[in-house]
């Protein structure tokens, strides 16, 4: 029999504290039923004796202490999956939102999920053609990867994303096995409405499967957002064999709300008061990305994320790059010369990139000029700076080459346009040709016989 | 008599139970139905509170603890090296077999395979009086090591019985003691050690050795000695992991042990995938054959991640016990530090700077005094050499996980941002980097690489300071203005930067170095600096100084000239004398 609780205690922000309850269940899910009609979920966080704290999905206004009913369900927030998601849109917490017809399956799934085995892991080789010059070349997108893009309030990462997802080409995805996961945290109505018009426009809408939380949703759905995503995701790539690309936006508002929920729970607070559990609850998230021995699927996850300030250093950044392998930082200066994408490519990195490059897989001459690319553009940055002071006249003969290939790097490669789709042979030889403007001597990342086999071609 | 306790509070991995008084401090209980595993951490009269080394959803308060009667302790036996374990030595690949791709919660303390034969060869005798700590068995865990069966601490006596050489599991009864009150003690293979416990020696030695890991800036500049400690703090993306992962492939030590203690689960997969096919340069065996792997990846539970490293260094501890040079790889002692802040956080203790526990570190002293060089209670040499990864939030180095470290360990190997966005890597930062061991292992630089190493070191060090300094000019007013001997300091530090501390951790010939070569291309390249100061001295301009193809020649040697054919290099530094012999003789005229 279900219990019920007909009594609130407390009611505090987003929490409630029941007493006199027995034999809850950590991380269970309650429905809070509100004068009879409205049911809320909620999620038991804490348990002290006979007392219970719980947060509330839907937020707790309306509540009172005396109106409301507390039923508990004893299992822990779980949501049916089929193949019928497809094409569908949910909210937080994986309710369907745009038919009425809920998702029926057997078997629900938990959201939290459970950590993946490290022996039981594929490590991810196969690259993903994105049509972007700049990823593919220095910072190569890898089949199972976690690949974040860090940007700031008002660039263009919705385009970005929209233009990989668009152009991304998976090895062995062919056919009818390739979707594309959404979640939305906190974004605003016009951001999801763009990401939905561009599916539709691209003819992918009936493989996207939607997870939204906007701006104006409930705040402490943001926290069950991504796990509801993810284990969607979990689901078709591994039950289905199905290659899956993961967006997830914007983690920063996913953060804040955790910060938000560990505020109210009168936590310790670490850097910026965000908790000090964010390591371990976003590692919960980006973790899930990855391929499992014997399962043709995979979910390749790309969060994006908006730098408060421009900072990497934040702890949101900070933490998400310490678990994700690498990151794609865009930049404002970059975008303000109208140069798209903008891809701050000094600190942008693709950790698996070494590995799904390379002779078996796109030219082998791709690692040695993705280097000699970071390490030349590196020394443009130094010029630059010098040109600053002396005027850029009195620079040596080399040091104006510099200046021009820096130049032309950003207007002819790093530029593109969105509907621009590039193969990877176009982006290599294109930085064969701009790497030519150097003299050969200055190339010291490039084999000598690889330099003498491309450079000047 | 039988103990149970009863939950009352849980939140998150941190549990509180009553009726608990018969409990002690940091045993390891199960708790509830799915029998998850914890540790006490403390008692409060009748109420003790647990940090649970799984995921306590679906726990409800009223469910049961059940005592274990022994601290949380790692089980020490042959089948260790080449397995791969979770922060409280669970093997991944059982778990696996048990419940495919994913790790569930529940599935008890498994340990070593308790099924396997070995081949044990006993070397003792009966009537052999046996002291604690002794060796009377030997076993090849692999082609490599020999794992040493010593007599648990604790017990000695007379050997009354032994079995034949043969095969055995690790539970049999190879030989039984007598002590001297009579009681006899029938002993395997198999020894309990509590993790938060160091093993006892004999005594602590003097550093004495370089453990060399083929890493130019390390062997040479940045030197960490066997039974030292270092520290590698860097942000994301310096190349930490990558550091990480050339030590375990590349040092000389015996035995490696590599903890990934909150790190990505795809790394601890590539070590996985790699090491099994790379041949260790000294045994030419699979570098595997040596290595021990604790995996507690990011997403797994955050109290195993804090056991994670304690499990790491009890078995360091056991194969230094039988004459073993161990090293340790521990990446990120940050991700310890967090989960250390996390658990104490959870129980709502006072925080200090940043929400770390006051107690970090002395924490973190009482692991890195875990390592060093040691005689064992039997008189075996062995050492612990442990390098910590640090990952400073934001690559600032003030904060106080990377403060605390720098305290405790004699070399920090600060990796750099700039360097890494410029990809020269290993992003060692050569200005603010130090090690003590560099001076401690004179003697042993003399015997065993060169007279003149050390004094090279220094010159080419200063070189590198002195062109920092430079840079700072050349930065307001560019180079030309600079006089031609401080021009050629760019220069000759240009040929360091790259032609020595960078090096390509991919590259067939590059990834490890022999010392010889090393000592080698330092030579070269100072001979490089004498001949061409000497030149600018008799007033040769700087753009004839510096030949293009000379200077790329000397770059290159890493690449060009492999490990076992270093007479290669005398050509390169006959080629530097024949350029600058005919400069001389054309500006003499």
């Amino acid at each position: 029999m279900r219990k019920e609780v007909l009594q609130i205690d407390k009611i505090e922000g987003p929490l409630i504290i029941l007493s006199e309850v027995e034999d809850v269940s950590y991380g269970e899910i309650i429905d809070i039923i509100v004068e009879d009609n409205i049911i809320r979920k909620g999620k038991v966080v804490k348990i002290e004796k006979d007392k219970v704290l719980a947060e509330v999905f839907e937020g707790t206004s309306g509540l009172s202490t005396k109106n409301t009913r507390v039923r508990f369900t004893g299992s822990p927030l779980k949501i049916p999956l089929s193949k019928g998601i497809l094409g569908r849109t949910f909210n937080g917490i994986g309710k369907a939102i745009d038919l009425d017809s809920p998702i029926i399956s057997k078997e629900k799934y938990n959201i939290n999920g459970r950590p993946i085995n490290p022996v039981a892991r594929v490590y991810p080789r196969d690259y993903i053609n994105t049509g972007v010059s700049a990823i593919d070349c220095l910072m190569t997108l890898i089949r199972g990867q976690k690949l974040p893009i860090f940007s700031g309030n008002g660039l263009p990462h919705n385009e970005l994303a929209v233009q990989i997802v668009k152009q991304a080409k998976i090895r062995g995805a062919e056919g009818g096995n390739f979707a594309i996961v959404f979640g939305a945290m906190g974004v605003r109505h016009d951001d999801a409405d763009y990401f939905i018009k561009s599916f539709k426009e691209s003819g992918v809408l009936e493989r996207v499967v939607m997870y939204l939380n906007l701006a104006d949703d409930p705040v402490i759905e943001r926290i069950s957002t991504p796990r509801c995503a993810l284990t969607a995701a979990e689901y078709l790539a591994f039950e289905h064999d199905m290659h899956i690309l993961v967006i997830l936006t914007d983690m920063t508002s996913y953060c804040e709300a955790l910060r938000e929920l560990s505020a109210a729970r009168e936590e310790v607070p670490s850097r910026k008061g965000y908790p000090g559990y964010m390591y371990s609850d976003l590692a919960g998230i980006y973790e899930r990305a990855g391929q499992l021995k014997g399962k043709a699927g995979s979910i390749t996850l790309l969060p994006i994320l908006t730098m408060p300030n421009d900072d990497i250093t934040h702890p949101i950044p900070d933490l998400t790059g310490f678990i994700t392998e690498g990151q794609i930082v865009l930049g404002r200066e970059l975008y303000q010369h109208n140069i798209y994408p903008p891809i701050s490519v000094l600190p942008s990195l693709s950790r698996l990139m070494k590995d799904g490059i390379g002779e078996k897989y796109t030219r082998e001459d791709h690692e040695d000029l993705a280097n000699q690319i970071f390490s030349s553009y590196s020394k443009v940055q130094e010029i630059r700076d010098l040109a600053q002071i002396i005027g850029e006249d009195d620079l040596s003969e080399t040091d104006k080459k510099y200046m021009e290939f820096g130049r032309k790097f950003e207007e002819d490669f790093l530029s593109q346009r969105k509907d621009e789709n590039r193969s990877i042979e176009e982006s290599l030889n294109l930085a064969w040709k701009l790497l030519s403007i150097l003299p050969i001597e200055e190339l010291d990342r490039v084999d000598p016989k690889i330099a003498e086999k491309y450079y000047g071609r | 008599m039988h103990k149970e306790g009863i939950v009352t509070f849980i939140n998150g991995p941190v549990v509180k139970a009553e009726n608990m008084s018969f409990f002690k401090v940091r045993e390891m209980v199960t708790i509830g139905k799915q029998r998850l595993i914890g540790e006490v951490i403390s008692i409060n009269n009748n109420e003790a509170t647990i940090q649970v080394y799984e995921e306590t959803e679906g726990l409800k308060t009223g469910e049961i603890v059940s005592s274990t009667g022994n601290p949380l302790s790692v089980k020490l036996a042959p089948g260790m090296i080449g397995n791969m374990f979770d922060g409280i030595q669970r093997p991944l690949k059982t778990i696996e077999e048990l419940s495919p791709n994913f790790i569930p919660e529940g599935i008890g303390l498994i340990s070593l395979d308790e099924e396997k034969k070995w081949d044990v060869n006993i070397l003792v005798e009966e009537g052999q009086y046996l002291n604690q700590g002794q060796i009377f068995a030997e076993v090849p865990e692999s082609l490599v090591i020999k794992h040493k069966i010593m007599v648990p601490l604790g017990i000695e006596g007379k050997v009354i019985f032994k079995k034949e050489n043969g095969k055995y599991s690790i539970k049999e009864v190879l030989i039984k003691l007598e002590d001297k009150y009579g009681k006899v003690h029938d002993l395997n293979m198999i020894q309990e050690w509590p993790v938060r416990t160091p093993r006892p020696v004999s005594k602590r030695m003097a550093i004495k050795e370089l453990l060399v890991t083929g890493q130019r800036v390390l062997d040479i500049f940045f030197p960490i000695a066997k039974g030292g400690t270092a520290a590698v703090p860097g942000g994301f993306g310096t190349g930490k992991t990558v550091i990480q992962h050339q030590l375990a492939k590349w040092s000389n030590a015996d035995i490696i042990i590599y903890i990934g203690c909150g790190e990505r689960g795809n790394e601890m997969t590539a070590v996985l995938e790699e090491f099994p096919k790379l041949i260790d340069p000294r045994s030419k065996r699979p570098i595997m054959e040596r290595t021990i792997l604790i995996a507690n990846t990011s997403n797994m539970p955050v109290a195993a991640r804090e056991a994670s490293i304690y499990t790491g260094i009890t078995m360091a501890e056991y194969y230094r016990d039988m004459g073993y040079d161990v090293a340790i790889m521990a990446d990120s002692t940050s991700r310890w530090a967090e989960a250390l802040r996390e658990i104490s956080g959870r129980l709502e203790e006072m925080p200090a700077e940043e929400g770390y526990p006051a107690y970090l570190p002395s924490r973190l002293a009482e692991f890195y005094e875990r390592a060093g060089l040691a005689k064992s209670l039997t008189g075996e040499l062995g050492s612990i050499t442990i390098i910590g990864a640090v990952s400073p939030p934001g690559g600032d180095f003030s904060e106080p996980v990377t403060e605390s470290t720098k305290r405790f360990v004699n070399a920090f190997l600060a990796l750099d941002k700039s360097l890494a966005y410029a990809r020269h890597y290993p992003a060692i930062n050569y200005l603010i980097s130090y090690s003590g061991y560099a001076n401690m292992l004179a003697k042993w630089y003399q015997e065993n690489v060169g007279e003149d190493i050390l004094e090279l070191r220094t010159k080419l060090l200063s070189i590198l300071q002195e062109e920092n300094k430079l840079m700072e000019i050349v930065q307001l007013v560019g180079e030309d203005v600079l006089p031609n001997d401080q021009r050629l300091i760019l220069e000759i530090a240009k040929v360091i930067k790259i032609g020595f501390l960078q090096q390509n951790a991919l590259h067939m010939t590059d990834s490890f170095v022999s010392l010889q070569k090393q000592y080698k291309m330092i030579k070269t390249i100072y001979h490089l600096y004498e001949r061409a100061h000497k030149c600018i001295k008799l007033g040769i301009p700087i753009s004839q100084v510096k030949d293009e193809k000379l200077y790329n020649e000397i770059i290159k040697i890493k690449y060009t000239v492999e490990n076992n054919k270093i007479e290669l290099i005398d050509k390169v530094i006959e080629d530097i004398d024949l350029y600058f012999d005919e400069l001389e003789e054309k500006y003499k005229q």
